[in-house]
């Protein structure tokens, strides 16, 4: 761990094509802080979602680099991958819980990166790993929730009990693929708050990806826009001015 | 624009005539009528079996057990067939089913493990009984053989289709999170298979009770063996008898599947409460 540096990840050149010929993700450059929310916002198709799964290796990145605790992602063979997603945790648009696990089984989901699998299939995880599962439970507010299915849950808990489970992983960076597109308003403010103040108080920076422009603007402590597979905006949230909107999402009528 | 005013608009067809499957039917048609008559498939004939079957069915009342300790070994050993052969069947064919997943095996695996399914689904449990009783010898060995057989390419077959069919986002989730492989699928797979799994694996239990009654005719164990040489002596009471045994078990073996799929499937609603 490079504690001294005080970014916890580089990106360096990134590019994605799926097509060859096509690139989703254009030379992307960036540094991530050591904490806070970074949101990255742009319109639908411009690569937000590639960009936040090229960095876990969910997607792989056709060049460029990704230095994160002082290793490249990108050069990684298997098992040293695996190694690194430990310190990587993910929430994701559709929560992905395991729907027909319990929420505690979800949850410990997360630490089965340190578990023989052997151990895991019998359920035999750490007692410390049960009693910090039974914390953020309680911290996300579904304490008594420990033995529910994932599928007796409405929206707003799955996210929660997803953000309970990256959180289990001890991250040292947690990425966000559009957290609250599925969830109603109020609800996405509520999951935002959560994973804004649950990530503040252990230190870990948050990349999200955002469709919502005043949910970034109000969480987020930095903004990235892209258009087009580029970074065109690279800022604060009070710099977010409409003219920077229509270089980012292009056209103006929507900007009443 | 004056010419198309004049000529009246072309009808309209709401039911296009399908000339190909029209073919069809009548190429069906004129298949089994030409069938019939190679077979020799006449009124007469069925009329005639009609009294035969009636002769029959009267020798076959009252039920009679003539070798009651060669009815209860068969039984006991066809049970026995069917419950190892279950037993072995379903470990072998989980492992198989996994590699033969397209959406999570490399081609070199599921290439194999899809041809082992279908080998083991190409030929009938009494062709492969047949194999078997060359191979090893009659009795219940070569039935229990040729029911793992059946079983791997049953379960393996639709146990590989159950985990195409999964929700890789789940999977993705706990992929996402470091998880060794085998922990991916105990974790990410597993839950989203267990249930249709455990309705294979009874369904199969009871598809193997009835073959371990059949397996025997070709002389690899069981009740069928029998049941054979009964008929063959014209015991038709006998028969009898021991058709209803096999009914009985064939029932038994119902229930117990429903209570297994009752233990291992209500368990997951019971927790939702």
């Amino acid at each position: 761990m490079t504690t001294a540096t005080p970014t916890t990840l580089s990106i360096k050149h990134l590019s994605k094509s799926y097509v060859a010929g096509k690139p989703v993700l254009k030379d992307i450059s960036l540094d991530i802080a050591d904490c806070g929310i970074t949101a990255i916002i742009g319109p639908s198709g411009t690569g937000k979602s590639t960009l936040i799964r090229c960095i876990n290796r969910l997607v792989e990145p056709t060049s460029g680099e990704i230095h994160f605790e002082g290793g490249n992602l990108v050069a990684l063979d298997r098992s040293g991958l695996r190694l690194a997603r430990r310190h990587i945790g993910m929430v994701f648009q559709e929560y992905n819980l395991v729907e027909r696990l319990t929420v505690m089984e979800n949850l410990l989901t997360g630490r089965l990166g340190y578990v023989s699998p052997f151990k895991a299939w019998l359920r035999k995880f750490p007692e410390a790993d049960i009693a910090r599962a039974f914390e953020l439970l309680d911290a996300v507010g579904l304490g008594s929730f420990a033995n529910q299915r994932a599928d007796s849950l409405s929206g707003g808990q799955r996210q929660r009990v997803g953000i309970a489970r990256a959180l289990m992983q001890e991250p040292k960076l947690l990425l966000a693929d559009e957290p609250t597109s599925s969830l109603d308003p109020k609800t996405s403010v509520e999951v935002m708050a959560l994973m804004r103040d649950l990530c503040h108080a252990r230190g870990i920076p948050v990349v999200v990806n955002m469709h919502d422009v005043e949910l970034a603007k109000r969480f987020a402590d930095r903004i990235i826009g892209m258009s087009g597979g580029n970074v065109v905006y690279d800022g604060g949230p009070a710099g977010l001015t409409d003219d920077v909107l229509k270089s980012i999402y292009g056209g103006e009528d929507w900007l009443q | 624009m004056s010419s198309t005013a004049v000529q009246p608009p072309a009808p309209r067809v709401a039911f296009r005539t399908n000339w190909w499957s029209r073919a069809a039917w009548i190429a069906l048609a004129i298949y089994v009528v030409y069938a019939m008559s190679r077979l020799e498939i006449t009124w007469d004939r069925f009329v005639l079996g009609l009294g035969n079957g009636a002769k029959f069915l009267d020798r076959m009342f009252p039920p009679h057990i003539i070798q009651p300790d060669s009815l209860l070994k068969g039984l006991t050993e066809s049970l026995e067939i069917a419950f190892l052969a279950s037993a072995l069947g379903i470990l072998i064919s989980l492992p198989i089913g996994l590699f033969a997943a397209r959406n999570l095996m490399p081609v070199w695996a599921t290439w194999p493990a899809r041809a082992i399914i279908a080998l083991c689904r190409t030929f009938h449990p009494v062709i492969v009984a047949i194999v078997f009783v060359k191979a090893v010898g009659f009795g219940a060995m070569a039935g229990i053989l040729a029911l793992v057989v059946a079983s791997i390419g049953f379960i393996g077959k639709l146990f590989a289709e159950a985990i195409e069919e999964i929700s890789l986002k789940q999977v993705e989730a706990v992929r996402a999170s470091g998880a060794p492989f085998m922990s991916v699928i105990a974790f990410g797979v597993m839950p989203q298979v267990f249930g249709r799994f455990v309705g294979f694996a009874t369904y199969q239990l009871d598809s193997n009770l009835r073959n371990s009654t059949m397996v025997g005719i070709v002389g690899a164990g069981g009740i069928g063996g029998t049941l054979f040489s009964a008929f063959q002596r014209f015991d038709y009471d006998f028969v009898c008898a021991i058709l209803l045994c096999i009914i009985g078990m064939i029932m038994a073996g119902e229930i117990l599947a429903q209570w297994v799929r009752k233990v291992f499937l209500e368990r997951g609603k019971v927790d939702e409460e």
